[in-house]
């Protein structure tokens, strides 16, 4: 038995694939579910359907999915540009500390510019932080893994040192950031619902890097250079520019993240701005195969996952903490079962023949 | 500033680094980022901390976590070797799955709240100033790291492990299992992080936290590219890092430093870190076939 | 007198992959103290014969024996007990790690490391072999000529008794290869039995005691080597085959390109230095090719046309020496400056220079997307419509959306060569254009070549397939170890000639033309072309 290349991907094949991950992975959780006393499909209703069945969950679903859809369409942009950014954790966190600190300052302002400008002052921070692993990697060809990786818990510990210090809060003393001023606050799209306008920036961003990736020679230039350097390379392309393009729209792409995050859910910076979005992120852009519209689809599946997971935790005493279980398994099986697009098994027809 | 307790201090604060450090030395050199490492630690905190409860003892609960450490490494291998996915987003989802694993079932066994002191390792030599330590400290110091440089460097079994990572061709036509190597030092690397994440939990808290490691994983892939790959100078970096580390903490409360924000401190040695290798990554020469999954064709 | 038993001998191999036969009903034998040579050209089937013998492969048919009982190899571990140990052309060495590791990387259990013994044994190896190697050296700072010998001496560490060396000198100075050779004949003296792949006649004089010559798969002849002619040699060892001839016939017969034609693409004085150590990969090339010319480089492979195509194509840099196209200076431009200068490049690696993963469109119009802007967004239907005529125009079998890295070698290469061609460039840089190609793709390819021949463009086609270089050229040039032995007018030089200068005679040392019967005899003789080729 072995692994051969194919040359041709049937149109049934992707959709399948996608139906097995997803059954494997309830299948390889089923098991702990049950040892933690709660019944597995009773627990996967949770998960996985009722947040999607009344309106309210939704609207929640949709919100925990804003900072995936950033943090996962950076990791999209980076990852297609054949950079391996894992510091979205970081620069997300920048850009909320930049959003914050826009607000601090000019405090001011009408809201027709303030939103603008704290948005652009997260991304321009989230690339900022992004900035120096790009250069070592473009310039000095060092691993960008490691230098992005490094940079998240200064970011952590940036915020933590902050909100400790100058910005502790005056009234209450707790390590958290006075409230942001209204103008600076994402208006909430619906009365009644804590869903903000951070999932249309969101969806614009979406919407831009669509078309650039597919409609423009910059797209088209990245993609090839993620794909075949070499090639690209030949072919006049300039490898190190485009990826250091990639590189730092992805990180800024980031840092709107985190400003989102901040103008539009919490209205003041805190320790817990991130709960490793950053890496999520990355999950999403795997589970979408680094396709836009799919990097959308997979963060509304995350967030419904973990939104099911909090509801699961209190009605069937589940800990919360198995639906980040369920979306690491759900990863590690993807990319297992992505392996049968590229490759056929060649004889598996022989050896069930002798078996039989 | 007290020169014997910072010696202590580093000395303790190193052991985790010098054990994770010396395990991803062993699985980079077969050629595997195990990026893993941050969850295989934090996996063998928790569950070192779990058995030693359970059993009251934390000789039976670092047994547990090396075992835990054996079978993450046995994941990352199938995932990375018999698969050949790639190994970013392996590891990446290794530790996210070991980090998500540990907290569900921390929470289910124990709730929310803080959790109980166990009855963890003594220090060996107690008393004596300058030589108290625990003993894991010591085996790391004087057994492991002398015992990886010399099995690497002088048998067999090390000569295949670097063959196998630079040049697996090679390897093949010597009549060497480049499969089986690469699992070996995936699952004796893992073995070893998950010590250095124990190590937490059993000698220096006595507890479990969340985010115990914070992060120590990463610098210790960190640690391992600065080291160029080497034994003795990943020693080395732990115990650099480990003086940053433990100096901040004697720093943020003398008078000249009480000024200086207490985080940027303790970011201070990830600064370093990142300098580091700026400075010395120029040149570097990685181990052949890094990152390559290898087929045979 | 009665026969010595061979030490190895191949009985009545075949072996093919696909439609392809690699070798068919090979017999052939090495006796004790012999070094037996096997002589031809690329394609013949030398290394797939050495890979079974060596246990990288196995045979469809036919038996080996050791010692006259036959044997089952089915890995070089086993070749290696049997004794039959094995030179590649790309060693089999851990760069960073030292001699001795590398042997003992062979022979060694998980235990501790015996490097004493090693030593001693490496040493006592070396002394055998007659040469100078410090055990404790790391490979990688070892020159090319030393790694060799690290890889002799890991045959005869575990006990060799047959030695196969395929293509030993490719790599080597002129220095080094003087002592293998002797090393090899130490060898031999004890008896010891070796195998020989080469393309050089010089050597295979010097080194052989039979030689046999392998083509398309058959062994054509085995002979002593000391009755053998040079001449004779090489034609057995390029042949005429039956296709040729046909081909030939068939030959588009165009205008003979004119002498005052203005000279577009010229090489000169460009030299590539080796790693420290090695011989340098090219030397002191000088060509000129006019506009509405074919100049073919022909060579075995291995002899520098890869590198030289690299500096051509703006992918190597070269350390002296200068390309100029039209007048312009292009020594050290960049492949986006060689397009813009009208330098179209048709590589030999296909998969190396389209990307896979992307569409057959963009794949076309990859190199000149400021074409297709249309603001700041690409013109997509304007790409569908480019790409739909250039498939209309080389009948290509695809759609423009389809996967490129889905299409057959030859609709590959009909897409790159439609990416060059329709750019109308001065000059041509293409190599081996037919190489896994079907009967009826290669003659389309050629056909294209030809018709931009006819516009004037200047074309440097480096091919290993000499049938297609007679059905092309105007004149060949041949490159031998990195140096050109000459260029001559295509239809005046026989194939004898050819062999010849690929296997190491210079031009003006061949025999004299009037006694050799020219390629047509129908054009009569006329003036030879002074060879170019290298400075004296």
């Amino acid at each position: 038995m072995r692994l051969t290349p194919r040359t041709h991907v049937p149109r049934w094949l992707t959709p399948l694939l996608a139906v097995l991950a997803l059954g494997l992975t309830l299948a390889l959780t089923a098991g702990p579910i049950r040892l933690a006393g709660a019944n597995p499909s009773a627990a996967f209703n949770y998960y996985l359907l009722r947040p999607l069945t009344s309106t309210y969950s939704i609207l929640e679903v949709l919100l925990a999915a804003i900072p995936l859809m950033f943090t996962g369409l950076a990791a999209l942009v980076a990852f297609r540009s054949g950079y391996y950014n894992i510091g979205g954790e970081g620069q997300f966190i920048a850009g909320a500390i930049a959003a914050t600190a826009i607000a601090a300052f000019l405090p001011g302002l009408p809201a027709l510019v303030a939103l603008p400008l704290a948005l652009a002052g997260g991304a321009l921070a989230g690339a900022l932080w992004g900035l120096v692993p790009a250069l070592l990697r473009v310039r000095r060809g060092i691993d960008e893994v490691v230098t992005t990786l490094l940079l998240n818990p200064v970011a952590l510990l940036l915020v933590q040192g902050l909100l400790n210090g100058p910005w502790r809060n005056p009234e209450t003393g707790f390590p958290e950031s006075a409230p942001l001023p209204t103008a600076y606050q994402l208006p909430r799209l619906i009365p009644g619902a804590r869903l903000h306008a951070g999932i249309i920036v969101a969806l614009l961003i979406a919407l831009a890097i669509w078309i650039t990736l597919r409609h423009t020679a910059l797209g088209l230039e990245s993609r090839a250079v993620g794909l075949s350097p070499h090639a690209a390379a030949f072919s006049g392309i300039r490898v190190e520019r485009t990826m250091l393009k990639g590189a730092l729209t992805s990180a800024a792409i980031a840092g709107v993240g985190g400003a989102s995050q901040v103008m539009g859910l919490q209205h003041r910076l805190t320790g817990e701005v991130s709960l490793g979005f950053g890496y999520t992120g990355i999950i999403v852009a795997t589970l979408a195969a680094l396709i836009v519209p799919a990097a959308i689809a997979a963060a509304v599946l995350i967030a419904t996952i973990t939104v099911g997971a909090e509801s699961a935790a209190r009605a069937l005493q589940l800990p919360p903490q198995m639906g980040r279980v369920m979306t690491a398994t759900l990863l590690l099986v993807t990319v297992c079962i992505v392996l049968f697009r590229r490759y056929r098994i060649v004889g598996w027809r022989r050896i069930l023949r002798r078996r039989t | 500033m007290n020169l014997v307790a910072l010696l202590a201090a580093t000395l303790v604060t190193a052991t985790p680094l010098l054990y994770a450090a010396i395990g991803e030395v062993i699985t980079e050199r077969a050629g595997v980022l195990n990026l893993g490492i941050e969850g295989t630690m934090y996996a063998g905190a928790f569950v070192g901390f779990l058995v030693a409860f359970r059993s009251g003892s934390p000789w039976v609960g670092l047994a547990a976590a090396i075992a835990t450490g054996a079978v993450a490494g046995l994941l990352m291998a199938f995932l990375t070797v018999t698969l050949g996915v790639n190994q970013h987003v392996s590891g990446i989802g290794t530790t996210l799955l070991l980090i998500g694993a540990s907290e569900f079932t921390n929470r289910l066994l124990f709730g929310s709240g803080t959790l109980q002191q166990i009855h963890k390792f003594s220090l060996l030599f107690k008393g004596v100033p300058g030589l108290e330590m625990y003993l894991l400290t010591f085996l790391g110091f004087a057994v492991v790291a002398p015992l990886t440089w010399w099995v690497l460097r002088s048998t067999g079994a090390g000569l295949r492990v670097r063959a196998v990572g630079e040049n697996p061709e090679a390897a093949d036509a010597a009549g060497i299992n480049v499969a089986r190597t690469r699992y070996a030092a995936l699952v004796v690397g893992g073995m070893l992080m998950a010590v250095g994440g124990a190590f937490l939990t059993l000698a220096v808290l006595g507890t479990f936290t969340l985010n115990i490691t914070n992060g120590r994983g990463w610098v210790a892939i960190a640690l391992v590219i600065f080291a160029r790959w080497r034994t003795w100078p990943a020693v080395a970096g732990a115990l650099l890092f480990a003086v940053v580390d433990a100096g901040q903490l004697q720093l943020a409360i003398t008078p000249a430093f009480a000024h200086v924000p207490r985080e940027l401190l303790i970011a201070l040695p990830y600064l370093v870190v990142i300098g580091a290798l700026a400075l010395a990554g120029r040149g570097l020469r990685y181990p052949g076939a890094y990152l390559k999954p290898y087929r045979r064709t | 007198m009665s026969d010595p038993t061979p030490l190895v001998a191949l009985r009545g191999i075949h072996k093919r992959f696909g439609d392809v036969v690699a070798n068919e009903d090979v017999t052939l034998d090495v006796l004790p103290g012999e070094v037996h040579a096997i002589l031809g050209e690329n394609g013949a089937g030398k290394t797939t014969l050495m890979r079974i013998l060596y246990g990288l492969s196995t045979a469809d048919r036919g038996t080996i024996e050791v010692l006259g009982r036959a044997v089952s190899i089915g890995s070089p571990k086993d070749a290696l007990r049997h004794g039959i140990g094995m030179v590649t052309q790309h060693f089999a060495l851990v760069g960073p790690m030292t001699v001795i590791d590398n042997v003992l990387l062979t022979s060694s259990g998980l235990g501790p490391l015996d490097r004493r013994a090693a030593r001693e044994r490496v040493l006592e190896v070396v002394d055998h072999l007659g040469v100078s190697i410090n055990p404790d050296a790391v490979v990688e700072e070892l020159s090319v000529g030393e790694q060799q010998r690290v890889e002799i001496i890991k045959a005869l560490y575990q006990g060799a008794k047959v030695l196969i060396l395929d293509e030993p000198t490719a790599v080597l100075v002129p220095q080094e290869s003087q002592a293998l050779l002797d090393a090899v004949r130490r060898l031999t003296a004890e008896g010891l039995g070796v195998v020989f792949i080469s393309h050089k006649l010089h050597e295979v004089a010097a080194i052989s005691q039979r030689v046999s010559v392998l083509r398309h798969g058959r062994i054509v002849s085995t002979m002593p080597t000391a009755g053998a002619s040079p001449a004779e040699l090489a034609e057995l060892m390029v042949g005429r085959s039956v296709a040729a001839v046909l081909r030939e016939e068939r030959r588009v017969t165009t205008t003979v390109t004119a002498d005052d034609a203005p000279p577009l693409l010229k090489v000169e004085s460009l030299s590539l230095a080796g790693e420290s150590g090695a011989k340098p990969l090219l030397h002191d090339i000088a060509l000129t090719v006019r506009s509405g010319e074919i100049l073919a480089l022909a060579g075995v492979s291995g002899n520098g046309q890869r590198e030289l195509a690299d500096v051509l194509s703006g992918v190597r840099r070269p350390t002296t020496g200068s390309v100029t196209l039209d007048g312009a200076d292009i020594t050290h431009a960049t492949p986006r400056g060689l397009l813009e200068a009208g330098l179209g490049r048709i590589p030999e690696d296909r998969h190396g220079s389209v990307i896979p993963d992307l569409s057959v469109a963009e794949n076309l119009v990859i190199e000149e997307l400021d074409r297709f802007r249309r603001g700041p967004f690409l013109d997509h239907a304007g790409i569908r419509r480019h790409a739909e005529v250039l498939i209309e125009r080389f009948a290509i079998k695809a759609a423009p959306q389809d996967r490129i890295g889905g299409l057959s070698g030859g609709n590959m290469q009909k897409v790159l060569l439609a990416r060059v061609l329709a750019r109308e460039p001065k000059a041509i840089v293409v190599a081996q254009p037919t190489r896994g190609l079907d009967v009826g793709a290669g003659e389309y390819v050629h056909q294209q070549l030809l018709e931009r021949r006819a516009d004037g463009a200047a074309i440097l086609l480096m091919s290993e397939d000499l049938d297609e270089v007679h059905a092309l050229a105007d004149r060949i040039a041949v490159i031998f170890e990195g140096e050109i032995m000459g260029v001559v007018d295509a239809e005046q030089t026989s194939r004898a000639d050819l062999g010849l200068m690929m296997a190491g005679t210079r031009a003006s040392d061949l025999p004299s033309p009037d006694r050799q019967a020219p390629a047509h005899p129908s054009r009569g003789a006329s003036e030879p072309v002074p060879g170019e080729g290298s400075t004296p």
